[in-house]
């Protein structure tokens, strides 16, 4: 090593050393940067969504609340939920699991990040040309009517689709060709496993959004009538094309999630994880099959009986691989050596609410229920409980069990767990209401709504402050941490992954030598 | 399974109106048991092992166990039994729900941004109203009790003459009825139902349709079987009779120069006769043939040459894109339903 004291984060200095860094430790952090300033913005847009939901009648004109609506869904989902756990602890993480020095290809990551910042300007600019209006789902032909700022939001989409693409690739040829002598496809961590079952994902299904909003561009400027009935076209044509895409994305928002808690799991219980094999081939599972299942977001949308069923009965399969996942955790922990620091708390969360969010897509993928439920508050309850309720509480405890690693200093652990009571007490007050709302027949995406449905409303916004509130403390933990907290050791939690075996924070290069494997990387016995 | 019954006592459901909402709510129930069943099942388990088995010393040792094929299979097996349940169960009801009777009562159903409007084989059109107060009282379809009902669907624009303004999706939601069904500009989508308790019932629009999305609510109201042939021959307030959906088409035959090429006796003229055309089997010059609904006769109106008719010549027909109203376009093919 280049002597004590020298890491990447000292490595070179000065702000273009950081924009244009191509080490993957430095990258995932401008993501980490960039992806919170994001999920600040969603999570007021978020607050200001339920503030004007507490009361039946309008504070803000409906045309404000649906545009709070579209940027709320199109900035957590495009701009914070899927880069995410990929973009940040992936790209700082992964490498190190592997025993690499970076990625396959530095500069193509850098590249992504551009693509990133690139998708988000043209976000806030399509909110100065007036604002999208369509919801992040953009149904033609309603998101063709006042077509500039909606058609800009898409493309923002678009690009930002790029970098996902960009990680994707890099991602796949990293764990191809960059694992360290030794370590074979089946000693590779779960949650890289989890990475590459998404980078796949990332890979095959995003260029499908990109056609889409080429073709809807395409009918803008032309007027080539592809999805406007107007002009001939097939308005729920958008909506197979957009599934196509959309539904594997939910995949790859929820895969790393799952990669993460398998790593939190077995850590914290100190002792290998139940079925290794099960749990990564599941990942490719869930991965293969989420291109079969979009239809099950169109059970009313006009397409033929036949289809509905068909899609229903694959949507159950992606049952399985889901359930076997929990069960796997489960018996993790049996005759463990549990200790519940807070990146265990958050996992621990995690199971819960997916648990919920896990049981009631069956009430959505068997059809008749489905009728019923369809856009109505049970599904936001649901997706909440999966991306939300799932993919936070993952990205929550990775970030806190990754922290020492990535700063070289310890949180305040007390503050920690006080932000995970907040978050998941605060969660589940929020959306847990909006389940029996869905069932009494509140649509969503009501601007207002009837006298009826108010109670559990309020009760649903009093739990979004809370929620609010219990990120604020783990953003005071995680600065706090990251400048005033203690030195961290190389190894705080005792967990047998490679990156644990160098200092934190790492050197420029990760690995003064490159190690040899020879074992799985669970081995606490 | 006497627990069935007792299950779907509501469960934050709205009162159940028809039979089909009645076997949804009893798959509702089972949903509701086996989900609560298997989240005990894995968060006691969760509960019992992280506190049997806290981390007592620094150097606890653990079990090293890796895997189990039996209890691997048990658990990936048991959940796809009841998945499939649950898919096989929920595909029947669907399919009784998207049942058609034959025998039903059509009501057309037109949404446009942000209202309803019903129209009725008679001619009678139901819209919104505003009460003395200012406060909009949302459109009231009004249907017998025990009677099968197929809705006729679609969308229109709010002002035709715009040239940037479009029809857009809406979605019919009875809750009460626990039916949806999504409405497309450009064609008709249909649903049915059979009310079986009377009263008055929300319908909301489901599909994300702008502004006023959320205030666009209707009404369905059940009444008694006289109450409503009394009902639907509308006021007699003086003013000249409404011509029933048929009779318009009839007078659109007329004068719109379709009577030049379509006969109603069953004699070939330069386009198929109209006499029996509603539900009968066509085959075309090219394509697979198909049964003449109400999105097939919509189709060749507007576009006839989409589907030629075998043994007639292509292009012979002009355009009516444009040229007739959605809802002139429903009354030629309640004509053309007319002819037996």
């Amino acid at each position: 090593m280049a002597g004590a004291g020298k890491n990447y984060l000292n490595h070179e200095k000065g702000i273009m050393s950081w924009l244009t860094s191509r080490d993957h430790k430095r990258i995932g952090l401008l993501y980490f940067y960039s992806i919170a300033f994001f999920f600040l913005l969603g999570g007021i847009l978020a607050m200001l969504i339920r503030t004007e939901l507490f009361r039946s009648g309008l504070y803000f004109s409906p045309d404000l609340y649906n545009r709070f609506m579209t940027y709320h869904g199109v900035i957590m989902v495009f701009f914070v939920i899927v880069p995410g756990i990929p973009a940040i602890l992936g790209n700082i993480i992964m490498p190190l699991h592997l025993g690499a020095r970076d990625v396959a290809f530095p500069t193509v990551n850098l590249m992504s990040w551009y693509c990133y910042v690139g998708g988000a300007l043209l976000a806030f600019l399509s909110i100065f040309m007036g604002g999208a209006d369509t919801g992040w789902t953009f149904y033609t032909p309603y998101s063709i009517n006042f077509s500039g700022a909606n058609i800009t939001a898409a493309l923002a989409a678009f690009v930002a689709g790029f970098s996902s693409v960009l990680t994707g690739v890099n991602f796949v040829a990293t764990v191809h060709k960059l694992r360290a002598p030794g370590m074979t496809m089946n000693r590779i961590t779960l949650f890289t496993w989890s990475l590459y079952a998404t980078a796949i994902l990332q890979v095959l299904a995003t260029p499908v959004i990109a056609i889409t909003v080429l073709l809807l561009a395409m009918e803008n400027i032309f007027g080539i009538g592809i999805f406007d009935p107007e002009l001939g076209g097939d308005p729920v044509l958008f909506q197979h094309f957009f599934w196509f895409y959309s539904h594997p994305a939910v995949y790859i928002m929820i895969l790393p999630a799952m990669g993460v808690i398998s790593e939190l799991i077995t850590t914290f219980s100190r002792k290998t994880i139940f079925g290794y094999t099960a749990i990564a081939y599941s990942s490719l599972a869930i991965a293969g099959v989420s291109f079969l299942v979009w239809g099950h977001h169109m059970f009313t949308s006009s397409q033929s009986e036949v289809a509905a069923i068909i899609f229903s009965v694959l949507t159950m399969l992606v049952g399985v691989p889901t359930a076997i996942k929990l069960f796997n955790w489960l018996a993790t922990l049996y005759k463990g050596s549990i200790q519940m620091q807070s990146p265990m708390l958050y996992a621990l969360g995690f199971i819960f609410i997916f648990t919920i969010g896990g049981v009631t897509g069956i009430f959505l993928s068997t059809i008749a229920t489905d009728i019923h439920f369809h856009d109505t508050y049970f599904v936001v309850a649901h997706f909440h409980y999966v991306m939300v309720g799932g993919t936070l509480m993952a990205i929550m405890g990775g970030a806190f069990y990754w922290f020492p690693k990535i700063t070289g200093r310890m949180f305040s652990e007390p503050l920690a767990r006080m932000s995970w009571v907040f978050i998941f007490i605060g969660f589940n007050v929020t959306f847990f209401p909006q389940f029996v709302l869905g069932a009494m027949g509140m649509p969503r995406r009501y601007a207002d709504y009837l006298p009826a449905f108010e109670s559990l409303n309020q009760i649903s916004t009093l739990g979004s402050y809370t929620i609010g509130f219990g990120f604020i403390i783990a953003l005071v933990a995680i600065i706090h941490g990251a400048l005033h907290g203690n030195k961290a050791p190389d190894n705080p939690w005792g967990s047998k992954t490679l990156e644990w075996t160098i200092p934190s924070p790492p050197p420029h290069e990760n690995f003064e030598t490159i190690p040899t494997v020879t074992a799985g990387p669970y081995e606490y016995r | 399974m006497l627990w069935i019954p007792s299950a779907h006592a509501q469960s934050f459901m709205p009162p159940a109106a028809t039979d089909i909402a009645e076997n949804v709510d009893s798959l509702y129930g089972f949903l509701l048991i086996t989900s609560l069943i298997s989240f005990v099942i894995l968060m006691g388990g969760l509960a019992y092992f992280v506190n049997k088995y806290r981390r007592r010393t620094a150097n606890d040792k653990t079990a090293y166990i890796t895997h189990d094929h039996t209890l691997e299979f048990i658990w990936s097996f048991i959940p796809f039994v009841i998945f499939m349940i649950c898919f096989a169960w929920g595909a029947k009801v669907y399919l009784d729900m998207r049942h058609m009777p034959e025998d039903a009562m059509e009501v057309h159903v037109i949404g446009k941004k942000w209202d309803w409007e019903f129209i009725y084989k008679n001619g009678r059109k139901i819209t919104s109203d505003v009460d003395d107060a200012g406060k909009k009282i949302p459109a009231n379809m009004v249907v017998p009790i025990n009677k099968p009902v197929r809705l006729i669907m679609t969308s229109t624009k709010v002002n035709p003459e715009d040239k940037r303004d479009r029809a857009v999706l809406h979605s019919f939601f009875v809750p009460a009825f626990r039916v949806k069904q999504d409405i497309v500009p450009g064609r008709y989508t249909q649903m049915s139902f059979t009310p079986t308790k009377k009263g008055k019932f929300y319908i909301f629009c489901t599909e994300y349709c702008g502004t006023g999305h959320s205030s666009m609510l209707g009404t369905i109201e059940v009444v008694d079987e006289l109450a409503f042939n009394n009902w639907v021959i509308g006021d007699d307030s003086g003013g000249p009779k409404e011509l029933s959906l048929a009779e318009k088409g009839k007078e659109i035959f007329k004068t719109r120069a379709c009577i030049g090429c379509h006969s109603l006796d069953g004699s070939k003229m330069t386009g198929p006769t109209w006499k029996g055309l509603y539900g009968s089997n066509r085959e075309f010059n090219e394509g697979p043939a198909l049964v003449a609904d109400d999105n097939y006769l919509r189709e060749s109106i507007l576009n006839s040459n989409a589907k030629v008719v075998k043994g007639y010549a292509p292009n012979q027909m002009p355009s009516y894109q444009g040229q007739l109203e959605d809802e002139e376009v429903t009354a030629v093919i309640e004509f053309i339903k007319t002819l037996k």
